[in-house]
């Protein structure tokens, strides 16, 4: 009676880890078969023209340089509004912040803004930046846009940076006679640096990618020149790469596959560096 | 931090690259002039070639082309945020009283005609139809590929988005056989792509598919189906020939329009798009140039 | 012992507070602004009219339904592949990898992640769409199946990520217990330790459902754009039409002030409310469990 019952049971594992491990596997080589895919077909088409010249021919020759920079601004854009005010935030929540209700109100509203669809804040952009503010579509509609988009991450990753400085730390810097803001500026931060950086990298990472917030924002099918200002529409790599696969007739394949390239590559390094900063800073880590 | 001040580094030569870069390719400041030109999908590569030719003959213009739709242009023009419009329909009444409350009357140039070329695939071998079987296939009355004399399989409907001008012009033309009265729409299932190339695309893989778009935007390798106005009529393929002489029923101009007379750099541009040089990248990207 | 604080650092504590509530301000900014254009559509067009089946929108057809209906039918096909293969994969990760293995697996898993969507997209409308047609025998490739496989593929990643931080959070001690009563390494993993993740699996599969209600490329690519109301089972084998592609294909088009653009606004008022139900849901669910949790360890 007791045997059969032991069998019946690591059998069941047997079959359940391996169920698992398929599943597992199921998962992942699809996304090594994706990647290896892409690279295969785009790296043909990658070259230092196709990264410095400006598209001709109906942007079926030539470079891809004004959607690589147009895409380099809305990122740096993007850091500039949602950077500082998302690291404020995260302070606030971390450092001073009470456990009431309007802290818990705070918490789910950053919950929400980070659900929000991302062509609804296109839709929020367009009405409040491009129309009201008459900002127009341009660099400044679509960085604001996405800045409001890329707050959650950057709040959340920065806020756990933050409260994984042990407590000690304060409590040494103020019985040493230091402020509270004195303590968060020369010594919670800089410790939670790495932390906070990689989330901003993470968020920057995920603004770069997205296409739904800059269409009707400050997104251009083509433009003769590269932006001059903020109040300029640009072309970006992910809306380019959508006009390219779908609007544009006798595309040859290979730039399509090359764009999708750049844009992972310009995304993915972004990840990359993101994860190497992290686990650096785990390693050098004080306490 | 080390690796903090070689990537701010990274950084910042990277900008100044990028400002090395836009000095070269920008316009020279102050004697630049700048035409921005916006709509119509169906027109935005012959709008985007043209932009080239004269840029590259005109060193001081600079002109930047977007497309959206006719609608997106039209609208853009409304609220004077375009020099030029391009449209692939002409504007609705609605909104040409909007451009008057806005304060002008827009001034409408008929800048190209097109065919809409009606494509299967090529394994179809269905190669001709009437105007009313067309529009019975879009309408939803005919469901099957044998029922207009092809293979035993069903027909997917494929369209361009209900804000393209293509899309309405083959709605009111087609679809209602160009009776006003007519309210006629097209079959609930019928796929609405965002863009002419989503629809080559798939015509070009899937044998049941049936899709309607401007010439310019059909490659060699689709077949195109020869339309009859009615059983009796001569089935014609289009061509720039037969847009001309007005044999095939399914052609149209396309235009662009102005906010008011237009001066300058846009008058310039414009009389050029008419002229023979202009007109001939229209027929080499498949449009029909207009008649002199 | 209070420090008198200087006004620099009133300053700063003041600039500091009044970022922390931004949060607050900005998704009541944003509820207001889709207010203010979309409820003017109430108004505009009757209300049997709006949840009517007829999506046409430039003969004054409004009916949202077919777009709610896509939008539903392929959130649920997203689902029944992210939940299988999001905690598989999690499981997987955290349970019966070796450690080695996990670092590296991890991120890579959270590399497709970053992948943007319009990539998937780019990569379905060239390779899913045809494959899909040719292996199922459908009239066309574009369909509900395609958006939810793509979608899925999106909200893996996500799900995979937080579900495994919770099932390592799991102290050892749950695992140890149970194998010291005797429970083999997988019941302890479906009997103890996922249930005792159960919150942080729960947070992981809403944000992965959140993701996919508010993704817009990737299905206006593949999903055919077709307005029809997706109630049957066979309906994910057919073209739909998403809230989402529906906004982001006509937004561009509409004048300012009409009552179509009224509607779109709408429209992305209805998404706005879901993804805030679905996140309520979710961050109670988190709190509850909480709660629980203190009760249980004190």
């Amino acid at each position: 009676m007791k045997r059969r019952f032991t069998f019946d049971r690591f059998l069941i594992q047997r079959l359940g880890t391996s169920m698992i491990t398929l599943v597992a596997l199921l998962t992942v080589v699809p996304i090594i078969a994706v990647f290896a895919y892409i690279i295969g077909k785009g790296a043909p088409a990658l070259s230092w023209q196709f990264l410095s010249a400006m598209p001709h021919d109906g942007m079926r020759a030539g470079g891809i340089l004004p959607a690589i920079v147009g895409t380099f601004y809305l990122t740096l854009g993007t850091a500039i509004f949602s950077v500082p005010l998302g690291i404020a935030a995260a302070i606030y929540l971390s450092e001073y912040a009470r456990e009431n209700w309007l802290t818990r109100l705070i918490r789910i509203a950053i919950i929400n803004l980070a659900g929000i669809p991302s062509v609804v804040y296109g839709l929020f952009g367009l009405g409040l930046f491009v129309l009201f503010l008459k900002f127009g579509t341009s660099i400044i509609s679509a960085s604001l846009t996405l800045s409001i988009m890329t707050l959650p991450v950057i709040i959340s990753a920065a806020e756990e940076a933050l409260r994984s400085v042990p407590q000690a730390f304060r409590t040494v810097s103020i019985s040493l006679g230091g402020t509270r803001w004195q303590t968060i500026r020369k010594i919670i931060l800089p410790q939670a640096l790495p932390g906070i950086i990689t989330g901003v990298i993470l968020g920057l990472e995920r603004a770069a990618g997205e296409t739904a917030p800059i269409l009707f924002t400050g997104a251009a099918f083509f433009l003769p020149h590269l932006p001059n200002s903020p109040l300029d529409a640009t072309m970006a790599l992910p809306y380019h790469l959508f006009v390219i696969s779908t609007q544009v007739p006798g595309m040859p394949i290979q730039i399509q596959y090359g764009t999708a390239l750049v844009l992972i590559i310009f995304v993915l390094g972004m990840n990359l560096t993101a994860t190497i900063i992290r686990s650096r800073a785990r390693a050098k880590r004080q306490w | 931090m080390k690796s903090l001040r070689f990537a701010l580094l990274t950084l910042l030569v990277f900008l100044a690259a990028c400002g090395g870069t836009s000095g070269q390719t920008n316009p020279q400041p102050g004697s630049s002039t700048y035409i921005q030109n916006k709509g119509s999908d169906t027109i935005v590569n012959l709008a985007l070639a043209w932009a080239e030719k004269y840029q590259a003959e005109h060193l001081d213009v600079s002109i930047s082309v977007t497309g959206g739709g006719s609608g997106k242009g039209i609208a853009a023009l409304l609220n004077k945020t375009v020099d030029i419009a391009n449209a692939s329909r002409q504007m609705q009444a609605e909104e040409i009283k909007q451009a008057k409350a806005n304060g002008f009357d827009p001034l409408e140039f008929v800048i190209a005609r097109d065919a809409i070329a009606v494509i299967v695939n090529p394994t179809n071998p269905v190669g001709r139809l009437t105007m009313q079987q067309i529009s019975d296939i879009y309408s939803g009355k005919i469901d099957n590929w044998f029922q207009v004399g092809g293979q035993d399989r069903p027909i997917v409907r494929l369209s361009r988005e209900v804000n393209s001008g293509t899309h309405v012009y083959f709605r009111d033309t087609v679809i209602r056989l160009g009776d006003k009265k007519n309210k006629t729409l097209f079959a609930a299932d019928t796929l609405l792509l965002p863009s002419s190339e989503g629809i080559i695309s798939e015509v070009r893989q899937n044998p049941n598919a049936i899709g309607y778009d401007g010439l310019g935007y059909v490659p060699p390798d689709l077949k195109t189906v020869a339309v009859a106005k009615d059983a009796k009529g001569p089935y014609v393929l289009p061509s720039i020939a037969t847009v001309n002489d007005k044999s095939y029923p399914v052609a149209r101009d396309l235009y662009m329009y102005t906010a008011g007379q237009p001066a300058g750099t846009v008058k310039a541009y414009l009389d050029w798009i008419v002229s023979t040089e202009a007109q001939t990248i229209v027929a080499n990207l498949g449009f029909v140039p207009i008649l002199k | 012992m209070k420090k008198a604080l200087s006004w620099s650092e009133a300053l700063i504590t003041a600039v500091v507070k009044a970022c922390g509530y931004s949060a607050i301000v900005f998704v009541i900014l944003i509820f207001f602004f889709l207010l203010r254009e979309g409820v003017p559509a109430l108004a505009e067009v009757k209300l049997g009219e709006l949840f009517s089946t007829r999506w046409y929108p430039i003969e004054n057809h409004f009916g949202i339904l077919p777009l709610i209906t896509g939008s539903i039918i392929i959130t649920l096909g997203a689902m029944l592949v992210a939940i299988p293969f999001g905690i598989g994969t999690a499981v997987f990760l955290s349970e019966i990898a070796p450690r080695w293995l996990r670092e590296i697996l991890k991120p890579l898993v959270e590399l497709l992640g970053g992948l943007p969507s319009v990539v998937l997209g780019f990569l379905g409308i060239l390779v899913l769409t045809p494959y899909l047609r040719v292996f199922l025998n459908l009239p066309t490739g574009l369909t509900a199946l395609a958006g939810a496989l793509l979608l899925g593929g999106i909200a893996v990643p996500t799900t995979v990520s937080i579900a495994e931080d919770a099932l390592d959070s799991v102290p050892q001690s749950y695992r140890e217990g149970a194998l010291a009563l005797g429970a083999t390494k997988w019941q302890t993993i479906w009997r103890v330790t996922l249930p005792a993740a159960r919150s942080g699996v729960l947070t992981a599969l809403m944000l992965g459902i959140g993701r996919t209600i508010g993704e817009t490329m990737a299905v206006m690519m593949v999903t055919g754009n077709a307005p029809v109301m997706a109630v049957k089972l066979t309906s994910i084998f057919l073209p739909v039409r998403t809230m989402t592609a529906t906004i982001a294909a006509e937004m561009g088009e509409v004048a300012n002030g009409s009552t179509y653009y009224h509607v779109l606004f709408f429209i992305g008022l209805v998404l706005f409310l879901i993804s805030l139900v679905v996140n309520i849901i979710a961050s109670s669910v988190v709190f509850k469990s909480k709660t629980r949790a203190e009760r249980v360890l004190s």
